[in-house]
């Protein structure tokens, strides 16, 4: 019943650029894609530093080729991410094998409901953006768009989303249900984001600084990612070539408080050792590991001391790569599975930026300079609000 | 300042929704977080909240709220100090 | 062999669990007022329910019915609990709530409380907190309650990343409320007292649409 799972496709659209061979070009030249704000409209417009994807909506909309364009910036950048990754695998979705979308999202179409909410009051000529809100939306229309899909489904577990639609993708296709399936997550920036952030007081003014001491909190940023993942059957029946192997996951709950992680990091703790367990693999395996490292005080705390736990006093090499795309909310766990891939292929650590000291009580010291260095495991970590916690093992083929 | 600290109280307590504190029990030093009414890190800045809806202070780094946020004393302290209240 | 060893159900202002009318409001009341009036009647103090937008007070208390007389916590592990929600609004009528909030700029008071709960699955970490509940989690947004996508999920989940699991539906959309929660159990540790009831889609489906209601 358990067959491998390997990633045999990948796209990606973020701050770093369209797609991943634009993304892996900013990452090598360690260049991040944070900057001002010239898209999104929102009182925070001069205050905060956004990941923002500069493209408006009319240029995404011309991209997809939209028809009938509605506009919805977040159904959009999950069109484009998930074609990319289709064609980038060479699947073919009318072969008859079993094809899953599992997307994920939080923001849904907030960004463009929020432009026309009060006007729906008054009259109905953008009344259709109703039908676009739903989280369910931009998966049924990402589904169209590829074609010949058999299975979809919608995943909202906030900033671990992704990581839970690639994991039921894994088990899906373990479970012989699907052949193969597009995984993946997407969150584009709304003022709705922006304000709630801000409500929380999490947002760094300047360039967020991952597992710094004097880090002051994140920045948002927007994207899509998506891969496609198959069974070993369904790729060797068609001589596809694997990219990376998906070894262990795991997902636990923190149980600590709604939007804090708990000062041990307990559920991160449970998250990690329950994927090393399902991978047969010891904690002095893992090669390097891509943080959450979202660069808010709780969360970097919290991670480390999870690491801590785990790894002892044999900590892996890490980085946060939060500081090149800013937090892409449910989109963030895909964009860093696609990071890891690349990682992996390029046997590269892409740094972490704008560190400079380290957290006095941990004095962990992620990798801050491009390295280029033998990869063969990698552990990425996503925790989201409501204690949703998990953790992915890739492995180079 | 001791009116004040009981308009606070009801104040902490509405905007809260602590529908099961008795505010008889609340004194004017009671830790407010804790050990005493058991808020958390949200509430914190749902006070935060309150202070610049109700007395027009902004606290612009929620580390200092910390200090503030001891007691309703304190916190009443703080309006008092800022010429507000 | 899985089984549901007991199940909540809450609409129209009626509690029933395992298919028996238990609590009912008056159907003028609104549906905080419902809420607060269900909580009284469990008997229980938690004081961070008042906190809490509605569909996590509708998500905690259905959950707290199902368990009520349950012997699914004393029999369960807490890090192998799983808990699968899924709703169609996301959280839409929080949502609605924070949006307003910042949308006027003469009282811009957004508060982070309401922020806090403009995600599906906080539902989820209320119930994990309230039992310590570690075990795995998803959300899954759905056009209806979905047996089929939360049975095969419950099968792949069973047995091998969880023993137990606390399943459900919790939707809030204005005025308009449900919370259907069902809890899974291995039937092999259980005492054969328990009335057997498969862990299927045609079971899940069936004690879902059991027609309770008196109005």
């Amino acid at each position: 019943m358990s067959q491998r799972v390997y990633i045999t496709g990948l796209g990606m659209i973020s701050a770093l650029g369209n797609t991943v061979s634009e993304g892996f070009l900013s990452l090598s030249q360690s260049k991040t894609g944070i900057g001002k704000i010239n898209h999104l409209t929102t009182r925070y417009k001069e205050e905060f530093l956004a990941g923002e994807i500069n493209l408006s909506n009319k240029d995404l909309a011309d991209l997809v080729k939209d028809s009938n364009p509605e506009y919805n910036r977040n159904t959009y950048l999950a069109m484009i991410a998930a074609k990319e990754a289709v064609i980038h695998s060479g699947i073919d979705t009318k072969d008859g094998l079993r094809t899953g979308l599992i997307s994920s999202t939080t923001v849904a179409g907030m960004g463009i409901t929020e432009l026309y909410y009060k006007e729906l009051f008054e009259k109905t000529d953008h009344l259709s953006v109703i039908d676009t809100h739903d989280c369910g939306y931009s998966t049924e229309r990402i589904a169209d768009y590829i074609g010949n899909v058999d299975y979809v489904t919608t995943i909202s577990t906030a900033c671990s989303s992704a990581a839970n639609a690639i994991m039921l993708g894994c088990r899906m296709i373990k479970h012989g249900q699907l052949d193969r399936v597009v995984v993946g997550g997407v969150d584009a920036l709304s003022k709705f984001t922006f304000n709630g952030f801000n409500t929380l007081m999490i947002l760094d003014r300047e360039w967020c600084k991952p597992f710094d001491e004097n880090r002051k909190g994140l920045n948002l940023g927007e994207g899509a990612a998506f891969l496609v993942i198959e069974g070993e059957e369904a790729l060797n029946k068609r001589q596809g070539k694997p990219l990376t192997e998906i070894i262990g996951y795991a997902n636990a709950n923190d149980a600590y408080h709604q939007t804090a992680s708990s000062p041990e990091g307990y559920g991160a703790t449970l998250a990690i050792q329950q994927a090393l367990a399902m991978s047969g693999l010891n904690p002095s395996q893992v090669d390097y590991i891509n943080m959450h490292g979202t660069g808010t005080p709780n969360n970097d705390l919290s991670e480390g001391m999870a690491t801590v736990a785990v790894f002892g006093n044999q900590i892996p090499k890490f980085s946060s790569t939060k500081a090149y795309t800013g937090h892409t909310l449910a989109a963030a766990a895909s964009i860093e599975a696609v990071i890891s891939v690349l990682s992996l292929q390029h046997q590269t650590i892409f740094p972490n930026l704008n560190f400079t000291t380290p957290i006095a009580s941990l004095n962990l010291t992620p990798i801050h300079e491009l390295l280029k260095t033998p990869i063969n495991i990698v552990l990425s970590n996503s925790f989201g609000f409501g204690g949703n916690c998990s953790s992915l093992l890739f492995k180079k083929v | 300042m001791d009116a004040l600290i009981e308009k606070l109280k009801k104040q902490i307590i509405e905007q809260l929704n602590l529908a099961e504190v008795n505010p008889d029990e609340v004194s004017a030093d009671s830790p407010l977080f804790g050990e005493g009414l058991g808020l958390d890190s949200i509430d914190a800045l749902e006070l935060i909240v309150l202070l610049e809806k109700h007395y027009g202070i902004k606290i612009e780094d929620p580390k200092d709220g910390k200090v503030i946020f001891q007691s309703l004393r304190t916190m009443a302290e703080y309006i008092k100090a800022q010429g507000k209240g | 062999m899985y089984i549901i060893t007991s199940y909540a159900h809450i609409k129209h202002h009626q509690v029933a669990v395992n298919g028996e009318l238990i609590f009912k409001t008056e159907p003028t009341h609104s549906l905080s007022e419902f809420l607060s009036e269900a909580y009284k009647s469990m008997g229980i103090i938690y004081p961070k329910f008042h906190k809490m937008d509605a569909q996590c007070k509708l998500g905690l208390l259905c959950t707290e019915f199902a368990l009520q007389n349950s012997s699914f916590l004393t029999n369960s592990s807490l890090t192998k609990t799983a808990i699968v929600l899924s709703n169609s609004a996301s959280s839409l009528e929080t949502d609605r709530q924070y949006q307003a909030s910042i949308a006027d700029k003469s009282n811009y008071f957004p508060s982070p409380t309401v922020f806090v709960y403009t995600l599906p699955n906080i539902v989820i970490g209320e119930i994990a907190i309230k039992h310590k509940l570690t075990g795995e989690n998803a959300f899954f947004v759905t056009e209806k309650m979905d047996a089929q996508l939360l049975v095969n999920y419950a099968d792949i989940l069973l047995g091998q990343y969880a023993e137990a699991a606390i399943i459900g539906w919790i939707e809030v959309d204005g005025d308009s409320y449900e919370a259907f929660i069902f809890l899974v159990e291995n039937g092999e540790y259980l005492n054969k007292n328990v009335i057997f009831k498969p862990l299927n889609q045609s079971t899940v489906n069936q004690l879902y649409n059991q027609t309770l209601w008196t109005h």
